[in-house]
This record gives structure tokens, sequence and C-alpha cells, in this order.
């Protein structure tokens, strides 16, 4: 079987590296520098997993095979750019997007006509290098059919990275894991990112366990209004997730704290956009989106 | 007339060393700073940039060493005020107390330990440039007024004001300096802290429509919660936000709550929007963007002891 992982970021290079212990992985990067890497060196996983692969790498689709499935896991903010990129190849491929947020699927989807797998994923790592990826959280990869695939699809592609090493379930429908975790990711991601506090006990209690409750309420009142259902109760997870016993740091605070884009416009903007669209009003969110995007002009 | 400024910082040294221009004034300093009491008594208090004065002013770190004084004025930042009050009160048993700080709830936190209040606002600002020596940097005039629940007499009001403005600070005595009061902490709780939180300049903050919009969304819950106690603002917080972000006035001006936080020091944003929100639930006025911003700038505090 042939698996192409389309971008090379920490979840990228994490699904890259175990699927290529059980398939023969390609990996497209958007530097030529990170191929030559990836192609000399391998691709390195510490952490919860403890080995080296080798892999194919090129910034050039057309060198990359004729692969069954596609991950496409690079940021958000990169997927226009990706998918343009991957327009007119890989005719034989089920493309499965990755991405935080709303509407990753529908723009891969005005790039071809591929069947495609949307999914959400909750694992995360720390990217060493080009070549060097640590795995974290060993948490699941959720995975749905999207357009012209089945829920057999779904199931088989969870069972593939399942036997690769990592976390992985399909649903029926994805659309409510989806929503679940955008509310929790537009919650977390925005409030860590402004206070610089890693995911922990401050988010489930106290004054800033309230403003996240509340944020979280008026993450439900969208959902309800564009008559999407939730999985999981966000705030159920989050609390859930500052049990763990260690401090997560959000990819959003790692992201402010380097002076890096956040993926701010692919999750809290989303969910204010769906607000608007269905009239609800989301003042705490459009607050943390404002707040946000002022963090990232700060920069300069 | 003997007047003790208690916490000399910046604010606090304004006042001192002005009034200790004026012949019938006699002033002391409380403060914690053994190096700046020491340089204020070694060579005086001195000022420069918008007024260069020198004033002889009595400067003790030991508040059993201060003598019954008519008046005080409390300077300290608003979460030292309780502390300092309590351990100078005793030279104020037969004077009256008023605040020149920062913020909601001084008056309230002066009122536990003497029994004559003044609510006071100021507008002048400056800052410490080394021990005894303090940079003026902006002008600005004082209001001051009885504080209702333990009101000091009008007409010491009156003496304490004018002894200000003849030192060299402009101070008017009204019968309600709520207006006055709310109208900066309005102005303060909707500008400091979205500097804190996105590091932007005050002007920076203003030309981003979003961030403005957010900015009015606290001042609107900020002018709710004043006019729900008959508070009438005497200005407009919009104007003075939309004219100190011109360049020429306070564009480039990163909030004090910003220095705060890039040293890492704990902020007034408990009496600033914090004040906004207890006072809103004490009229049953919500406010929600304030509370939000409280719980992410108290959020950003607890990030330094994590």
């Amino acid at each position: 079987m042939r698996v192409v992982v389309a971008g090379a970021g920490t979840i990228g290079s994490l699904f890259a590296a175990h699927l290529a212990r059980v398939a023969d992985v390609g990996v497209l990067t958007r530097r030529e520098e990170h191929a030559r890497t990836l192609s000399e060196r391998g691709l390195r996983v510490s952490g919860r997993s403890d080995f080296t692969v080798r892999v194919s790498a090129s910034t050039d689709p057309g060198e990359l095979g004729d692969p069954e499935l596609v991950i496409v896991a690079c940021k958000g903010g990169d997927l226009e750019p990706l998918a343009a990129t991957i327009g007119g190849h890989f005719a034989g491929a089920t493309v499965m997007t990755t991405q935080n947020g709303l509407g990753a699927e529908e723009i891969v989807a005005a790039h071809g006509g591929w069947p495609l797998l949307s999914a959400v994923t909750f694992m995360s790592g720390t990217r060493h290098d080009d070549a060097h990826v640590q795995y974290v959280l060993d948490t699941a990869t959720w995975i749905g059919p999207y357009r012209d695939t089945s829920p057999e699809d779904a199931a088989s592609v969870a069972e593939l990275i399942r036997s690769s090493g990592l976390k992985a379930e399909a649903f029926p429908d994805l659309r409510p894991a989806q929503w679940s975790k955008l509310i929790f990711n537009a919650t977390v991601n925005a409030v860590a990112a402004l206070t610089g506090l890693p995911h922990d006990a401050h988010f489930a209690e106290g004054m800033l366990g309230d403003l996240v409750h509340d944020l979280v309420d008026e993450g439900k009142a969208v959902a309800a209004a564009a008559g999407a259902e939730l999985g999981e109760d966000p705030w159920e997870m989050n609390v859930h997730a500052t049990r763990r016993g260690h401090a997560h740091y959000p990819s959003m605070l790692e992201d402010v704290t380097a002076g890096r884009p956040t993926e701010i416009e692919l999750i809290t903007g989303s969910l204010v956009r769906e607000a608007e669209r269905h009239g609800v009003g989301v003042p705490l969110h459009a607050a943390l989106y404002a707040l946000v995007r002022a963090k990232e002009a700060s920069y300069s | 007339m003997r007047v003790c400024i208690v916490g000399c910082g910046a604010v606090g040294s304004l006042f001192a060393a002005n009034l200790a221009q004026i012949d019938d004034v006699e002033v002391w300093a409380y403060d914690a700073s053994r190096a700046h009491v020491d340089a204020i008594n070694a060579g005086g208090l001195r000022l420069s940039g918008a007024g260069d004065v020198v004033g002889r002013v009595r400067a003790t770190a030991d508040p059993g060493a201060l003598p019954a004084c008519e008046f005080g004025i409390v300077a300290t930042k608003a979460m030292h005020t309780s502390a300092a009050v309590a351990a100078t009160a005793h030279a104020f048993a037969d004077g009256c107390v008023a605040t020149v700080q920062n913020g909601l709830g001084n008056e309230e936190a002066i009122a536990e330990h003497v029994a004559r209040v003044i609510r006071g606002t100021t507008f002048p600002a400056g800052r410490i440039v080394e021990p005894g020596h303090v940079q003026w940097d902006v002008k600005g005039d004082t209001t001051l007024g009885p504080f209702e629940p333990r009101p000091a007499p009008m007409a010491e009001v009156e003496r304490l004001a004018d002894a200000c403005t003849r030192g060299g600070m402009p101070t008017h005595a009204v019968e309600d300096a709520r207006g006055p009061q709310w109208r900066k902490v309005v102005f303060n709780a909707s500008t400091n802290p979205i500097g804190a939180l996105t590091g932007l300049t005050h002007g920076r903050v203003c030309e981003r429509p979003d961030l403005r919009r957010l900015v009015t969304g606290l001042v609107d819950e900020g002018k709710a919660v004043a006019a729900a106690q008959g508070i009438t603002l005497d200005a407009d917080p919009e104007d003075l936000i939309d004219h100190a972000a011109k360049p020429e006035v306070a564009y480039d001006h990163k909030a004090s709550m910003l220095q705060d936080v890039e040293a890492r020091r704990i902020t007034e944003i408990d009496y600033l929007n914090g004040g906004i929100v207890r006072f809103g639930r004490e009229h049953a006025v919500p406010t929600p963007l304030n509370q939000a911003i409280w719980a992410l700038v108290k959020g950003v505090e607890d990030s330094w002891t994590n």
C-alpha cells in the first residue's frame, strides 16, 4: 500500500513516520531542503515511540508515485496552496484532511475530484527539526466519510493507522466530533495563547474556568443554530484534558511564543463566521479573535 | 498644615515635591523603598521634565516615625492600599485621607482604617529615574471630593485642594468626585489590558477596527455601571481614547499594564476591570467583556508562577 503524507509539520511527521512501518510512504514537503533531509536521513520519532524510518520525499507530487491514500496534514493556513499543488495528481487516491476548524474539505474538494475523508486529530507532538519529531500525546485521530466515501472506507483507514501504532477511530458521521473539537479548540487555544498558560487546571476552575465555560456555551449555541449535533461535550473534554497530570502546551500558545502566525482564522475565525451566518451573538469569541489577531500583528 | 504622602512613587512624588514648595505646608512621605527614602532625606526630592522642582520632604520607611498629620494622600499601587494605610492610620486619627490612585476600591480600603476619606482622581504622570529623582512626564488636573460613606468635611477637601493648587498641582474640590474617577477608570480598563494582552501600543490598538470595537464594548459596559449608580461622567471616555491615539499625543504609548506584564509585575486589573465587574454585580449590570478581560489578565499573572 502506498500512502502520501502532504505537509510534514508535527502532525504530518507523526503520520508519515508511523505509517512507514506498515506502508510505503512518500512525503510532500514545501521546502526542497526538507525533502532532501528526509530522503537522506529518514524520519526519527522519539517520545511515546522511538524509531527511525526511511521515507521518500519531494516537493513535486509527480515524483511521489500513485498512492491509494493521501493524508493532507499541513496547517490550515497552508492548505490552499498545498491543495493547488496536488491538483491534477494522485488520480487513484482517496484524500483525507486533518486540519483544525471548519472548511478544510471544501478547500481540497475545489482542487480535484478525489474521494474525500475528513478527520480531526487529537494527537500532539513537538517538532525538533526537519527529520525528528517527538510524539507527546497519544490521543486518537477520528475519521469519517465526506465525499464519495463510505463509513467502511473510514474504518479501513482507521485500521491502517492503528496498525502503524497510532490511535484512530472511525465514525459514520464526523461532523459532531468536528464541532466538538472546533468549540474545544477555539476556546482552549485562544485562552492559552493570550494568557501564556498551558492547558492546566486554571482552565477548569475559578475565574478563567468561568470564562472557558462561557466560551463553550457560545460555541454550543452556534452549533445548535447551524443544526450540528455535538459529539463529546467540549466542557467535559476540557475538564478531562486538564486532569491528565501534565500540562499540555496548545499549538497556538507555541505559535505566539515563537512569533509565528497562528491557526486563529481557521479555528476561531470559522466559528465566528458560522455564528454570523446564523445570526448568533458570540461576543466573547469575537473578543478573543480580535485579541489573538492583534497579538500576531504585534510581532512586527 | 502637615501632609503625609503614603506611597511616594512617581505620582506620590509629584504631590510631595510640589506641596513642599509652599511655606505653610510641612510634607512627610512614607515609602517602603529604603534607597528612595534615604535619597530624599539627603538631597531633597527632585522633579524634572514638565517642571523642575526640588522639595524638602521628611521621608521615612518607618510608619512609627510619622507625626500626627492633618492630611494623608495615598498614592501606592492599588494592591498595597490596605497594608500601607493600616500601617500609617495612627497619623491620621484626627485628619483626612485622600486617594489619588488608579482604579476602584481604594476609598473603601482606606475607610476601613480612617474616619474621614477623600475620593480623588489625578491625571499627572511620571516615573522614577533614580532614588530621590522623578521624571515628571505629564501635567494634569486632580479632582477631590468627600467619599460618601465616610466623608471628609467639604471645608477640609477645599483646604487640601487649595494647598495642592498653590503648590503647582491644579486641584478641584467638588461635592461628587465620582464622574472624573469613573471616566479615568473606564478609559484605563478599556485600553490598558488590551495593550497588555496583545503587546500593542495605544495607537495600534485603536487602528484595528475589530479591536477598537472590543474597546467600545468595554467602554459601554463601564458607562452602564456608572449610569446605574447615578454617576455622570465628566467627559466621554471614547473621545479621550481617540484623542490619545493621535500620533502627537500617545500613539506610541505602551500602557502601564503592558509595561507591568513585560516586567512580570502584578497588574492593577483587580481594581480596573475587576472593580467594574464588582460594581456591576452590586447594581445588576452585566459586564461579560470586562469579566473576560479580567480573567485573561489574571491568567497572564498566573502563568508566571506556573
